[in-house]
Parts: structure tokens; sequence; C-alpha cells
């Protein structure tokens, strides 16, 4: 999850958080904890793919997979598949 | 009714995030390409916001926000902005990403940032303005066109404040294409012998100025903006002193009411002949002041023109950094800034101290 | 100062069209623009479908008379805009004080994009050729120079309500007697920086789109353009204009940069100030133009703020976007002539592809098309991305 974290804190330029900072189950898109909005999931989506090679073809699924780091590494380890 | 010009807000090579005198302590370069003196930025914008605003976006909120900061105005009744170029390192980085993934993987941020109302909208997002906003992006022409759209509004009576302003951004890329289409000096001249430099081409440059106008005259105010034209190709010489000598008459006055002449000599000595004959043929004896060679050359330096001669009025002097020619009165009552961009598109601002 | 603004003509180029009268066909033959992407190389090729004009470069460069390698943007542009000319009956342009107002968002990128795949290889590489009418405001010049446009040129670009503030201003220069005659409105072509932009928004659908249906996924992308020519009170006495300009708002939602907010404010905001301008409650407005890009945000903020004005008396309304498809700087300017012929001959036009009414309203889009209406006023609305929501008014000729 820390690798994680230092990816999200560069794919959304997020210059002032140190990735230590960002609580496991912290919730990433209210305002009392990270504070991201609707740019922000998509470029997740981007990240997923980039990093993981995941797609993510509905973005309205986007809610419920990056609500914390610890949800969306749950989804990223149920589904990576290898890289070719 | 009068047009006032409650308060100015730059960013620009110079010093000019701050206050104090006038151009001052003007920084003086040896090189074809300046860059912004840009202050903290985190002054004006939220951590959270500032990650994903490039250079030219910033400037537009800053500028604008000093602007409003200078007229004691917290809400504008509308934004209008004028960009030539729009947000060109976002376009770059897109581009990039575009072509050199083969159009796969590309991130959202980047596109939104770089359509040319980014600037606009963000502005009108931070101050939390519902009111009227709009974009021109017309080449030499896109500060001059927000300007006459703010003053055909606030005379309609449709609005009491509006922001208007004109900014332009250098990025790599630009600057690299820019530069072979021969636009610029072959070696690096001092800025302060710019505007004398015996050969063709100038130097780059870049800058946002945002000016906050209104209906009524405020404490801090000391200029009416009294009137905006463009003259788009003139075919000779003679269509731009004629242009000029009815917009005088429109405004009610001659060259001899003239205090002071702003042009925009930017030191290509092709494109400077245009200002040698119109003060040789309409403003023989006046004074006149210059700003390129303190800005830059880009499409919207006339807002620079513009925030320096609003300066100028304040002080009831030029400073001496932008002095060009003779000794302006005592008092500055009028200013005319006469510029063009790229001999094509000619514009006429006058200020009138009140 | 001129008080009233008429609309003495208007042409259109698009996906279901290359003329005004051929557009009208299409809807009269309920014939959607949609399909394969044909002219445009993308890999996305055969992932979404998109309305384009349905001609290449060559062709549009005979029809607009300009040379082929000129940017598609302002072939488009060349071509819609000698139509509205030509129709307004004003004869030689030479004549008048005319101003040329254009609202565009891509500029010459179609060909930009091509020269920075060779400039990225080589800063020296790629030939500048294709880049000299990169800006949005070299288009403009690029149509007003061959129109012998001269006294007062401009360019807006506000995404997509970028058209409709091409009017208003056009409106503004007329009032203020700069000049007489404007001919108003937009242009875009589609370019793959768009079309990937569009894409990594996530809100393009791989089907033809469904606006205002509950169901949509998305929105189809088009291109063309869209002017119409605005005249002064003088001049309207000596032509048979369409119809009166006789209201418009632009007000901002300041909610996000490309989300409109749940409630619509900008949306209502610009409806409502387009109402009050023209002098007119809400009842009286007989068909909307809708933005109804086919996306889940826009639709429903959209419907939502209608039906917060105009409840309990909805007018008929539909999204000509369903046809051809989201044409961006040119939707404000191409809607607006669908809109004045509206009012001029009665048109009411259809909402392809609807079946379902959104949960969220109680209103649902007409679904055909039918002429012969008594529409005193029509309302044509863009709202775009940095919040920047516009409405139009049409009124009878009276």
């Amino acid at each position: 999850m820390a690798d994680l974290k230092a990816q999200i804190i560069e794919q959304l330029n997020l210059q002032e958080v140190a990735p230590e900072s960002i609580g496991d189950d912290q919730p990433l898109f209210t305002k009392e904890g990270l504070g991201l909005d609707s740019i922000d999931a998509l470029e997740l989506i981007v990240l997923l793919q980039q990093h993981y090679n995941i797609r993510i073809a509905n973005p309205e699924e986007g809610p419920k997979i990056f609500h914390s780091v610890r949800t969306m590494a749950v989804y990223i380890t149920e589904n990576q598949t290898v890289k070719a | 009714m009068n047009i006032y010009i409650n308060g100015t807000g730059c960013i620009s090579p110079q010093e000019t995030a701050q206050g104090g005198p006038l151009l001052a302590a003007p920084r003086e370069y040896e090189q074809v390409r300046l860059a912004t003196v840009d202050p903290d930025y985190k002054q004006w914008i939220d951590v959270k916001q500032i990650r994903r605003m490039s250079r030219v976006v910033k400037m537009g909120v800053a500028a604008a926000n000093l602007s409003l900061e200078a007229a004691g105005i917290t809400a504008p009744d509308a934004i209008i902005t004028g960009t030539a170029y729009g947000c060109l390192d976002d376009t770059g980085v897109f581009l990039t990403k575009m072509v050199n993934q083969q159009e796969e993987m590309l991130t959202p941020t980047a596109f939104i940032q770089s359509t040319h109302n980014t600037v606009g909208g963000q502005i009108a997002l931070l101050l939390g303005c519902n009111g009227y906003n709009n974009t021109f992006v017309h080449r030499g022409f896109s500060f001059e066109n927000a300007l006459l759209d703010a003053i055909m509004i606030l005379k309609e009576g449709s609005a009491q404040h509006i922001l208007a302003g004109g900014l332009d951004e250098i990025t790599n890329h630009s600057h690299q294409l820019l530069s072979r289409f021969g636009l610029y000096k072959k070696e690096p001249v001092k800025t302060m012998e710019l505007l004398k430099s015996p050969s063709r081409g100038t130097i780059a440059g870049e800058g946002a100025a945002f000016f906050s106008l209104g209906i009524t005259k405020q404490p801090g105010t000391v200029a009416e903006l009294s009137g905006v034209s463009t003259l788009y190709k003139p075919l000779w010489e003679g269509e731009v002193i004629g242009h000029i000598m009815k917009f005088l008459e429109d405004n009610n006055c001659t060259p001899a009411d003239i205090d002071l002449l702003v042009t925009g000599r930017n030191g290509d000595i092709d494109h400077d002949e245009i200002y040698e004959e119109i003060a040789a043929a309409l403003f023989p004896e006046h004074a006149e002041a210059s700003f390129k060679h303190l800005c830059g050359e880009y499409p919207t330096a006339a807002a620079f023109g513009v925030w320096m001669a609003n300066g100028i009025i304040a002080e009831q002097q030029v400073p001496e950094a932008a002095v060009f020619f003779g000794k302006a009165p005592e008092k500055i009552n009028k200013v005319l800034i006469y510029n063009h961009h790229q001999g094509t598109h000619h514009s006429l601002v006058l200020l009138t101290a009140c | 100062m001129s008080e009233k603004v008429w609309i003495a003509g208007g042409g259109v180029i698009s996906g279901i069209g290359l003329d005004v009268p051929a557009c009208i066909q299409s809807f009269r033959d309920m014939q959607p623009g949609m399909a394969a992407m044909q002219y445009l190389p993308s890999v996305h090729r055969n992932t979404f479908p998109v309305a384009e004009v349905k001609a290449d470069n060559a062709t549009l460069a005979d029809m607009a008379r300009l040379p082929e390698n000129i940017s598609r943007t302002a072939l488009l542009s060349m071509i819609a805009a000698r139509e509205a000319w030509q129709s307004s009956g004003l004869g030689d342009i030479s004549q008048y004080r005319v101003g040329f107002v254009s609202g565009n968002t891509v500029g010459g990128m179609d060909k930009t994009e091509d020269f920075f795949a060779d400039y990225l290889a080589n800063p020296r590489g790629g030939r500048l050729h294709q880049l000299v009418h990169h800006e949005c405001g070299s288009i403009t010049e690029l149509v007003a120079d061959q129109l012998g446009i001269r006294h007062h040129v401009s360019t807006i670009s506000t995404a997509c309500s970028s058209g409709a503030n091409a009017l208003m201003y056009g409106s503004r220069l007329i009032r203020n007697n700069i000049v007489d005659v404007v001919i108003a409105g937009g242009t875009d072509a589609l370019t793959r920086f768009t079309l990937n932009g569009f894409n990594t928004l996530m809100i393009l659908d791989q089907q033809p789109c469904r606006p205002f249906d509950d169901t949509r996924t998305g929105l189809n992308l088009g291109e063309g353009a869209g002017y119409v020519v605005l005249v002064s009170d003088s001049l309207a006495a000596r032509l048979q204009p369409w119809c009166r300009f006789s209201g418009f708002a632009n007000a901002n939602d300041a909610y996000h940069q490309t989300a409109s907010s749940p409630d619509g404010t900008g949306n209502y905001l610009a409806m409502k100030g387009a109402l009050d301008m023209s002098g007119l409650q809400p009842q009286q407005i007989g068909y909307i133009n809708l933005h109804g890009t086919g996306t889940q945000n826009n639709d429903v903020s959209e419907g939502i703020a209608i039906n917060r004005l105009f409840a309990p008396h909805f007018p008929a309304m539909s999204s000509t976007k369903s046809f051809t498809g989201h044409t961006l700087g040119a939707s404000g300017g191409i809607e607006a002539v669908f809109a004045a012929l509206s009012v001029k001959e009665g048109i009411i036009y259809p909402n392809a592809r609807f079946e379902h009414q959104m949960k969220e309203l109680p209103f649902a889009p007409a679904t055909g098309f039918s002429v012969g209406h008594d529409l005193q006023h029509v309302m044509s609305n863009s709202f775009g991305f940095g919040g920047n929501c516009s409405s139009l008014v049409f009124s009878k000729s009276y």
C-alpha cells in the first residue's frame, strides 16, 4: 500500500502530501478525507491501467473501488492481470 | 456614463505583483525569452486546487485577485478574459502524451486544463461567481475585445463591476516553434537597448494583467477607461493615422489633448516603423513611453501597457525605465496607448485621469 | 443605439447535411448522422460513433473555394458563413460595416496534431505550414479575409457555449453601432485531440447517443459550423428577417471545471436571464433546443433546471445533438440556426433514439419531426466546460 500511496500522490500531483500522512482507511473523496473529486477518480482509473493493467470500463464503479487506499489495494490484488 | 479602472493587477517579467512605486527597480535582461516574476501563488489559491493549475492559470488568478483587492471588491458581476494562445502548457502535455502513447492511457487533467476558457472558468470557480463569463481568443485583439465586451455590458446596465484582463504564457514548445517563424532576435539584446536595436525580430514575453472596471469611482481610482478601438489589417499607414484621428474625435479630443503616448514598440526595426510614422504625423512633440522592453512581445502585451499607463496616471510621472522620448507634462491627464501585434492587429486605448 | 437585433439568415454544415436544406431534410427523414469514423485517422476509429461531415477535405476545399491544405475547421466555417450571408439577401458585403464573430475550441488543431508527431521526433521537424493557423483566431481570419470582412473580427472560446456567446457579443456590437451586420456562430472540426480528450473523461458513448433518455450512456462527438446573420433594426426593415434575436444570457455554474452542478444552477440562471431580457414568462416559450449531449451529468442538470423554471408548463423540447452529435464550438451557432428556423417555419425537431423518460423529470422530449406549429418564442441552450452556460431566445418577427 505504501507504493500505491506514492503512485497516487504522483498521479494526482498532491505536492504537499507525504505518503505516510494518508491513512490506509482514510476516505479519499470526502472533504474531511483527501478531498479528491471526479477528475481525480478518472486519473486513478488511468493509474490502475498504467501500473496494474486493470481496465475499469464504467466510471460509476469508481466511488466503491477508490473509497480508500485499502479498498484500492484489495481491488488491485483481486483483479491484477499479469502484464504481457 | 464613465467607466472607471477601480483596481489593477499584473504578473509580468517585472516585479509588478507587489505594490510600491511603479517600475522603480526594473529588471533588465539580456535574453530573447523573458519569464514572469512569480509571486507565491498560494496566497490566492488553495493547495488542493493549485496542484492542477498550469502557470498561465495561476498568473490569471493572481492578477485577477490583485485587481479585485485594489478595487475593494470580492465579487465581480462578470469575468471577461482575453488570451490568444490559451493554456499552452497543458495543450503541449496532452499532445505529447497522445502522440507518444498512441492515444492510449491518456489522463483527463491536461485535457481539461488545456481549453482556452480554463483561466476564466477557474477565476469564477475560486470566487464563486455565477455572473457573465466570456473568453476572447482573437490573436492581438484578445485583450481589447475583452475590454470592449466589458464596456458594452457596463454601459447597458447589466453589471456594475466587471473583471477584465489579458494574458498569455510561453512554454518551451511554444518558444521553440514561434522562434522557427523568425519572430525573435537572432542574438540576445540588452532589454534596455531593445528599442534602439537596428535589426529584425523582437523578444518573447508573457504575463497577465487584470482590471476591475466599474461605473462608480472608488477611493483609489485614478483613471477612466475612456475608449478602446481596434483596426484589423490596415492597408497602409494613412489608414492607421485616419483611424487614430477618428478615435480621438469620437472621444472628444485632439492629438494636442494627449499628454503622453504609450507605444508598443518592440525592437523589430520593420514593425516599429509605423510608430515612427504615427509619432511624426500626429504626436511630433509628445512625450512617449514604451513597455515591451519590460514585458516582451506577446499577443496580449497591451494589457501590460494599459496597466503601466494607469500606474503613470496614478503617480503623475513616467518611470525612468519606461521613458522613450521627451518629458511628460506636469499634469498627465490623457494617455493614449497605441499598440500593434505583427503589423496586422492595431489597437488604441484611451485613459483619462479622474 | 439600435435596440432590436434580427436574424436575417443562417448557414449550417454538419454531419447531417452540407447545407441548411439538407440538414432539415435529414430531420424530416429521421436520418441521424452518427456512423463509424470515416475521415479522421485514430486508433479509436471503430470504438466510438461520430457525426462527421460527410466530405473529405478536398471536397470541402472545393465547396469553400479555399486551398485544400487549410485546416478543416476553417473550411467548414467558410462554407457555413457563406451560406448564411447568401441567405440574408444583403447582397454586396462591401456596402456594410460587417463583423465576423466566430467561436471554436480546436482552432487549427487538426493540422497541429499531425505536425506534432514530426516535431516531437525532431525539434526542427514538421512543416511550419501546418502550424501557421493553429490559433483559434487565425481560423476566424482565414474566413473573414476570404469574405472581405474587416470592420470587426473576433473569436470566442468558451467550450460548448462558444457559438452562443458569439451571437451575444455580435448583438452588442450592433446595438452599440460599431457595425451594422454580424455573421455570428461557431465552427469545430473533429480532431484526435478532442476525441481523446473526451475519452479521458469517459463520457463518450460507444453506441449512438440517447439524449434525455434514462438509460443514456454518453455523447457522440460531431463536427460542423453554423452561423446566423445578425442585423440592426434599420437593415431588417429592408429585408425579410427570419425572426428577432430577442434575448440572451450567459451565467457561470462556478461548481466544477467539467461537471455541472446537480441542481443546474448555471443552466437555470442562463435560461432565466434570457427570459428576463426578452421580457417573457416561461410559458411563452414554445420549444427548447436542448443542450442535451446525452451525458449522465448534463441531461439531468439541464432537466432539473428546466423543471425549476418551466413547471408546470413544459414546452416541446428536443436535442438535435441526437442527429448532429456534439459539435462543440459550432453547436451554439448550428443550434441557433435551427432555433431561428423553428420560429420561422414552426419546426419542432425530433430527439432520436428516445425511449425511457428520465426518472428525475416529469417531461420527455419530442420524438418526431413536425412543422407548422405556431411558435412565438424559441429557446436554445448551450452549456460548456468551465461552467460556461448560455441561453438564447428567438422570437417571431414583429
